[in-house]
């Protein structure tokens, strides 16, 4: 069990975090207080063309300088900082840092997308390094906070209502494939891709040695952040559209494909037939998001609840009513999503 | 006669109080076990392969059978097998022939290997309930999709998918030949792979005409012999298969007794009546890597690249990168056959000594493909000692995406494994071409068999995945999370990926 939510204003106006705090709350019941995180696109306006990347760091004297040093050599620093926390009831077990970050697209000729590769690989690099440094957001006007805690304890801890973005997402933890750690908490993130949610991917083997084939490597130990980065190969390298990428993840039955005709039948078949080992299994509920959109989508007979609701210009989707209404408590549409179904909403 | 008699293998009685002279074991027995005298039927137990046709066919429970009813003076080195092994060459000279699969007591990894079920967290999904997707299709996949967006919002799939062959159940029936088994066993598998939606391989034996019927669920075999092989064959079968090796006896080829060569096999085989079928060790026109490749190039030109090529190879000890370098060829689809493979006749050294275990050779190769980037693109088919429904998860869930099954299916219509396959007396009319024999197989009721085995494992596998919380194969394939190694050593477990059980 964990709470997910999100919301996009698709207008682009800006919410600060205190209601997606309150909304969280509203799911108590679905955590276990020991991990919780939040997500927000447009905050860091002033460094827009920058990669912003949060770092958990064990102790900054030692692990800091490696990681200095590595985005030193395949980039510029433009400016960094420890991300400024507040006193609340959280035990500090790690220093968050975030660095904004311009890679050096020279030093990757052969890509098509250099500096997203760059990014993707120094990430790939200090989280397998497994020596005390954990990169935990790398999208760009984008940042994930998050720690082992009640929602309320990580949004004061990070003094979330100070921040001001178009896209929210949310998570309210309940741990039971790992224990809860910072790193475990949700959102996971990768370059603009995040991720929020609620389930146990019981195809995780598979899909794990699927993303490690395409060079990506799983090191949070949870079954959460192989989703970012089959994201990242579907959406951003293989070029698919949002509903396609839902339809690769949770595909129709092939009793449903079966009855379908034409272009529809021989589309439907060649995603399953190419990307099955990319198929999640296992009860879920989902939201990913980047600057453009979110989405949201369950398992194909949808074990874990989802529901999504409108109101003027934003779109909201969570695991309870309840938790959009503490955001908004005038809603124009509330519906509950089929199975395998997406809600997408995405900027006007 | 230096030697003597060696002890008895396996000693048959009677119970006089029960048998009533029916006499329907001496019928039964083509080795000559038993006839009458008198009142009497008089026992040869020497003759006897432990077949249990005998057993299965008295009506009276009469007959009871022994093993080693005479005892060797027992040594954990010269083991009875080791001593009369000797005894037989030390008279003949010969190379050993036996029939089955391996039968040295190597450990088995399956039985090593526990899987893994859903409790509280994530609920396990009842296959009677909710729906349980087993399709698979083996050939080549594409490795991703290009899809072009029209000016009117709607998308155009740029990529085009190849021929594949759609099995409703991942488990096939694998290549045994019409000469090595009789035709009403190849008809009685053709119809059960055809009832249960999937596909059989036809062997080195060609295809004869009472198979056409079923041909859409053939998969035709090229061996290095090329018996039955012309445009035809290849345009009947539903996929083309190219037999390199063989698990049972890797590096050798095969030899076809031309007692079994009858009208029938020497038409289907297009070789003169009674000669011996002699397929080499290799096939010479492959002696690399690149002429299997322009061999399979050569297959799919005759047949215009509608038929997915599969090419199957022994399970040796570098499968991985052989493996690797068909992925690198057109072919579709790689068979890897482990050496628990069984076999019509094969020199008993080879196939007790020669290869390695099936789950190794699947996880190692399955490896190597993600490796490279390739897994995606070409299908793997396990084969060898698969023996139950388990088997087959665990084998797909170390990477296969579908099996062969063999000497499973043999069972089904009868076969006691009594591993006398080559002489070509088999008593239930499977191996073995003798018409009063083949007769003994009723082609309507092994189907029937085949067909129950089929469905009863594949209810099995849907129960399993179920009770892991997965409700489509294409998950379970690679799943190597959901295994556990029980008491399997360090390095076994690495190589299989996977890890021990409490882990």
């Amino acid at each position: 069990m964990c709470g997910i939510i999100g919301v996009i204003d698709r207008k682009m106006e800006k919410m600060d975090g205190s209601s997606i705090r309150s909304a969280l709350s509203m799911m108590d019941e679905r955590g276990s207080g020991e991990g919780s995180g939040y997500v927000a696109y447009g905050i860091y306006p002033e460094y827009a063309d920058c990669y912003a990347i949060h770092v958990f760091f064990d102790n900054i004297h030692e692990t800091k300088p490696r990681v200095d040093e590595l985005l030193g050599n395949w980039g510029w620093v433009i400016y960094d900082e420890e991300i400024p926390t507040h006193p609340s009831k959280l035990r500090k077990s790690h220093t968050p840092w975030r660095y904004f970050f311009q890679p050096n697209p020279r030093l990757s000729p052969s890509s098509e997308t250099p500096d997203e590769d760059i990014v993707r690989n120094l990430v790939m690099r200090i989280n397998t390094a497994n020596n005390g440094s954990l990169v935990f957001s790398s999208g760009k006007n984008m940042g994930v906070f998050k720690a082992a805690g009640w929602p309320e304890d990580v949004a004061d801890f990070y003094g979330i209502q100070n921040y001001e973005g178009y896209i929210w997402l949310a998570h309210n933890r309940y741990p039971t494939n790992t224990p809860g750690w910072w790193g475990g908490a949700h959102p996971f993130n990768l370059l603009n891709w995040s991720v929020v949610h609620n389930g146990e991917i019981t195809s995780y083997g598979t899909n794990r040695r699927y993303v490690e084939s395409f060079g990506y490597t799983c090191t949070m130990y949870t079954d959460t952040e192989v989703v970012a980065y089959l994201v990242d190969i579907l959406a951003r390298k293989h070029g698919l559209s949002k509903e396609l990428v839902v339809k690769a993840l949770a595909p129709s039955f092939w009793d449903e494909i079966d009855l379908m005709e034409g272009h529809e039948h021989y589309l439907n078949r060649a995603i399953r037939m190419t990307y099955g080992s990319a198929m999640m299994n296992g009860p879920f509920a989902i939201i990913v998001a980047d600057h453009q959109s979110i989405t949201g989508f369950t398992d194909r007979i949808k074990l874990r609840p989802m529901v999504a609701a409108e109101s003027g210009n934003c779109l909201y989707i969570s695991s309870e009513e309840a938790a959009i209404r503490a955001m908004e408590p005038v809603l124009d549409k509330v519906w509950m999503p089929k199975a395998g179904e997406p809600v997408i909403g995405r900027l006007f | 006669m230096t030697i003597g008699s060696v002890p008895l293998k396996y000693r048959i009685e009677i119970d006089d109080n029960r048998c009533m002279l029916c006499e329907r074991c001496i019928e039964n027995c083509p080795y000559g076990v038993f006839r009458r005298v008198g009142d009497k039927i008089v026992i040869n137990s020497r003759n006897c392969t432990a077949c249990h046709r005998c057993i299965a066919m008295c009506p009276r429970d009469a007959i009871n059978l022994r093993e080693h009813p005479v005892e060797y003076r027992s040594h954990p080195l010269w083991t009875v097998d080791a001593r009369e092994s000797i005894y037989n060459q030390a008279r003949s000279g010969k190379i050993i022939l036996a029939g089955m699969g391996n039968a040295i007591d190597y450990p088995i990894i399956f039985d090593r290997l526990v899987l893994d079920a859903c409790q509280v967290t994530n609920p396990s999904i009842d296959p009677l309930r909710e729906p349980m997707e087993l399709r698979t299709y083996i050939g080549k996949k594409p490795p991703r999709l290009s899809i072009k967006k029209l000016p009117d919002g709607d998308i155009e799939l740029l990529t085009k998918l190849t021929p594949n062959l759609q099995l409703e159940t991942p488990i096939m029936i694998g290549h045994m030949s019409y000469g090595a088994i009789s035709l009403n066993s190849h008809i009685a598998l053709a119809r059960a792979v055809t009832e249960t939606g999937t596909f059989m391989g036809t062997g080195e034996g060609g295809l004869h005409q009472d198979i056409y019927p079923y041909q859409d669920r053939m998969i035709v075999q090229i061996a290095s012999g090329r018996f039955g092989v012309d445009i035809d064959y290849l345009e009947r079968g539903a996929a083309i298969e190219i037999k390199i090796g063989q698990g049972a006896k890797p590096g050798i080829g095969g030899h076809l007794p031309g007692e079994k060569v009858c009208a029938d096999v020497s038409c289907t085989r297009m070789i003169p009546l009674g000669s011996d079928a002699i397929s080499p060790a290799p096939h010479h026109d492959i002696y690399s890597i690149e002429d299997l490749k322009q061999l399979v190039r050569s297959l799919k030109e005759a047949t215009e690249w509608k038929k997915p090529v599969f090419v199957k190879i022994a399970a040796v000890h570098n499968v991985a990168a052989i493996a690797s370098g068909i992925a690198r060829s057109s072919a579709d689809a790689v068979v890897i056959d482990g050496f628990r493979g069984g076999t019509g006749a094969a020199p008993k050294v080879f196939r007790d000594n020669v290869g390695i275990p099936i789950e190794a050779a699947v996880a190692s190769v399955d490896s190597k493909l993600r490796e490279q980037g390739v897994r995606n693109e070409i299908s793997i088919i396990a084969s060898g000692g698969i023996r139950n429904s388990a088997d087959v998860t665990k084998t797909i869930a170390l990477g296969a995406d579908a099996v062969y099954i063999g000497t499973a299916a043999l069972v089904a219509m009868g076969c006691r494994v009594c591993g006398n396959c080559y002489r070509g007396l088999c008593p239930w009319g499977i191996a073995t071409q003798r018409e009063d024999l083949v007769k003994r197989l009723d082609p309507d009721t092994a189907s029937e068999q085949v067909a129950n085995l089929i469905k009863a494992w594949t209810l099995e596998i849907s129960e399993l995945m179920g009770a892991a919380g997965i409700n489509s194969i294409e998950s379970l394939r690679g799943n190597r999370e959901r295994l556990r190694g029980y008491l399997l050593d360090e390095k076994m477990m690495e190589v299989l990926d996977v890890k021990p059980v409490g882990a």
